[in-house]
């Protein structure tokens, strides 16, 4: 059992807050991803996880014990540096043996030559030996063993830093943005292999990024993080489909959602851009919501009705597999961005006028303090007020 | 065949293939610099060991070339043996207490930022202060009899010495007066070295077991130091063989013998002696071992220092 549990944990710099009264509950052998802006304090709750920061108040316990007191040795946590932290003047095998001798071997047996001869000090670094080559294995680190980090590329020192983690066999890996130093290409060949290796060892991730694909690909939840608080902890899909924040929902999605300004007219009815969506929920008149589509859940239409956003097209981008169609609307300070189902029935020109319908139930409405208004998108649908046929 | 064997010329013989505008170029662009260098090094050096093969004497007007007298008389002058030897014991007192300290105390001011730009200058003070004038402060305190060290000594009923006076002691005296007056430089450049360290590194140590005191520094901070200690100690080691003014003001070499370093023995040689072809030979002497003591230095510490 080793549920990774924190309570209330709150941590300021001088008189700026960093974390603002975290509570996070991840279970065992779960892959959790921390994802936020930079500056959000999501390296900073790593951090306290770690043992590397103490926080001003609250508690972190793992496997139900409270570790608030314990140094980052004792608490059975492995870190991945994003700068990976490799020892530079030692080769990849000693590296990958540190934390293992420092555990096992005594202060007198790790000198380094007499360490030799005294107590069992042969015997345990023939086993240490062992452990860092199997986890070499595993890596495809084995011929690199004799090398040291400065000649080794940035995915192999990347691996390095994995498998110096991985061989003390943690309860709780942490990883501090592990892809962000690596290029294109091999950071989506290392997101599969960390993906991989989590569902081999079985044991507890709590991966902190900002970069919300590496969130979303990999993890079993997301807790996307703002501003010192948790927005939202839940299932990827859920974090995309269902976010309780405006902020979550224009976090995590790219293109970003589209964000429309609007007013309630009357209870079930809110005015965007002049033209109004019926919501069934109950709303104070008067008040400012904020409707939020999705790119891809707007559709090309040709009748411009009530609930039908009309505008002209300032650009396309194609991206190949995909098209980016953004939308100049009269009374909104920003285009729509419009993903649209390939392959298109329509021609798309500039200055051309389009009409946009959001699909049924993928409206999302949030207050003026950016929180959801009703708990399913079903709630929100966008139908005709009238009907003109 | 040929594809593979492009790499394998060395970047001197490029070199020579390119047109010759631009090896003309290059040639006009590195002339200055290389002027220069004759100009202020090579012509001199060139000039000092011309003189050494003489018996020229500062202010005459004739010399005869007497060849490798002036160093077979060198080899065999007890005075010039005598500081050969006072150098080097100098030197290995002064370069591993300087280093040490510079480092302890440079550990001790990086770990507390309260004050550090204090402490900093403070010790650091003694290297921009000019020496000579600072020599007179240390007679005054090494006085025999009303110097504050003889007389906190005394007062603490510790022995006491003569310490500028005494055949024994002279010399530690002297390396004392060096470490104090280096050990702020070799600080400076080691706390520089420290603030390049990344943190992650102890971060990953605090993770993996290594956080004790000894341990944080074995693992990281003195193998992260490498390349600025390969500096320090070339610099300082440098200043060490190059002791005068101490040597000039506080003893005049004595006494018998007991303080005489290599650049005093060549200053009294040349310029109060005035028998400058001999002073010559010392100075090629003394170019030889600080040159071949460099070289070697950077040579062994090279291979152990780890840049990143």
């Amino acid at each position: 059992m080793s549920d990774l549990v924190l309570q209330d944990v709150r941590k300021a710099f001088g008189d700026t807050p960093v974390l603002r009264g975290v509570d996070l509950d991840v279970r065992d052998g779960e892959f959790l991803s921390v994802v936020g802006p930079s500056g959000c304090g999501k390296s900073t709750l790593l951090r306290i996880v770690a043992g590397l920061e103490v926080q001003d108040s609250g508690s972190v316990s793992i496997g139900g014990r409270v570790v608030d007191d314990l140094r980052p040795k004792r608490r059975d946590v492995a870190m991945v540096f994003q700068s990976y932290a490799l020892y530079p003047h030692m080769t990849v095998f000693e590296n990958l043996a540190l934390p293992l001798v420092m555990r096992r071997l005594h202060a007198v047996e790790r000198l380094p030559v007499l360490g030799r001869f005294v107590g069992h000090s042969g015997r345990k670094r023939g086993e240490i030996a062992a452990e860092v080559r199997a986890v070499a294995k595993v890596l495809e680190l084995d011929a690199l063993l004799d090398r040291k980090p400065s000649q080794l590329s940035g995915g192999q020192r990347q691996r390095v830093a994995v498998g110096r983690a991985m061989v003390r066999r943690p309860k709780v890996f942490l990883m501090d943005e592990p892809l962000s130093n690596l290029d294109a290409k091999l950071r989506v060949q290392m997101r599969t292999e960390i993906a991989e290796l989590h569902r081999r060892l079985g044991v507890t991730f709590i991966y902190v990024t900002h970069d919300q694909t590496e969130a979303m690909t990999m993890s079993d939840r997301v807790a996307v993080m703002m501003d010192g608080a948790l927005l939202q902890v839940d299932r990827p899909r859920r974090i995309y489909a269902d976010p309780l924040d405006r902020r979550v929902a224009e976090f995590i999605g790219s293109p970003k959602i589209n964000c429309l300004p609007g007013q309630v007219v009357a209870g079930g009815s809110v005015d965007v851009a002049g033209t109004s969506f019926a919501v069934p929920a109950r709303l104070e008149p008067g008040a400012g919501v904020t409707i939020a589509i999705r790119p891809e859940a707007l559709a090309f239409t040709d009748r411009p009705e009530a609930g039908v956003l009309s505008g002209n097209i300032r650009l396309t981008e194609h991206m190949g597999a995909e098209v980016y169609v953004h939308v100049d609307v009269p009374g909104l300070s920003h285009p729509l961005v419009v993903r649209p189902q390939l392959p298109l029935r329509q021609s798309l020109e500039r200055g051309q006028c389009v009409h946009l319908a959001p699909s049924v139930g993928s409206i999302l409405l949030f207050d003026e303090r950016a929180r959801r208004i009703a708990a399913k998108p079903a709630e929100v649908m966008a139908m005709p007020t009238r009907a003109r046929r | 065949m040929t594809a593979v064997a492009e790499p394998a010329v060395p970047p001197g013989r490029r070199a020579r293939r390119l047109p010759s505008v631009e090896a003309l170029a290059g040639y006009a662009l590195a002339a200055p610099a290389f002027l220069l260098i004759v100009v202020i090094l090579l012509a001199p050096a060139a000039g000092v060991f011309a003189i050494a093969l003489s018996d020229w004497q500062f202010g005459a007007t004739t010399l005869t070339i007497v060849g490798l007298d002036n160093f077979e008389a060198l080899f065999r002058d007890e005075v010039f043996q005598k500081s050969f030897v006072n150098t080097l014991t100098y030197a290995a007192v002064v370069v591993p207490a300087t280093v040490a300290l510079g480092l302890v105390v440079a550990l001790l001011i990086h770990s507390a930022p309260s004050l550090s730009g204090l402490y900093r200058t403070a010790h650091f003070l003694p290297v921009m202060a000019t020496l000579a004038a600072m020599a007179i402060a240390w007679e005054a305190l090494l006085h025999p009899t009303i110097g504050l060290i003889n007389q906190t000594l005394e007062a603490l009923a510790l022995p006491t010495a003569n310490w500028l006076r005494d055949e024994g002691a002279v010399l530690m005296t002297l390396a004392l007066i060096g470490i104090w007056q280096n050990f702020g430089l070799a600080m400076v450049l080691f706390i520089a070295g420290l603030t390049g360290i990344p943190t992650e590194l102890y971060d990953a140590a605090d993770v993996d077991g290594a956080d004790g005191w000894f341990e944080r520094h074995r693992l990281i901070t003195l193998p992260m130091l490498g390349p600025v200690t390969m500096f320090v100690v070339i610099v300082i080691a440098l200043r060490a063989f190059e002791v005068f003014d101490t040597v000039a003001i506080l003893t005049q070499g004595g006494p018998q013998n007991a303080s005489q370093v290599m650049l005093y023995t060549l200053y009294v040689e040349s310029f109060e002696f005035l028998r400058t072809g001999y002073g010559a030979a010392v100075t090629v002497c003394f170019l030889v071992i600080v040159v071949s003591l460099t070289l070697l230095q950077a040579r062994v510490m090279d291979r152990r220092v780890h840049y990143t």
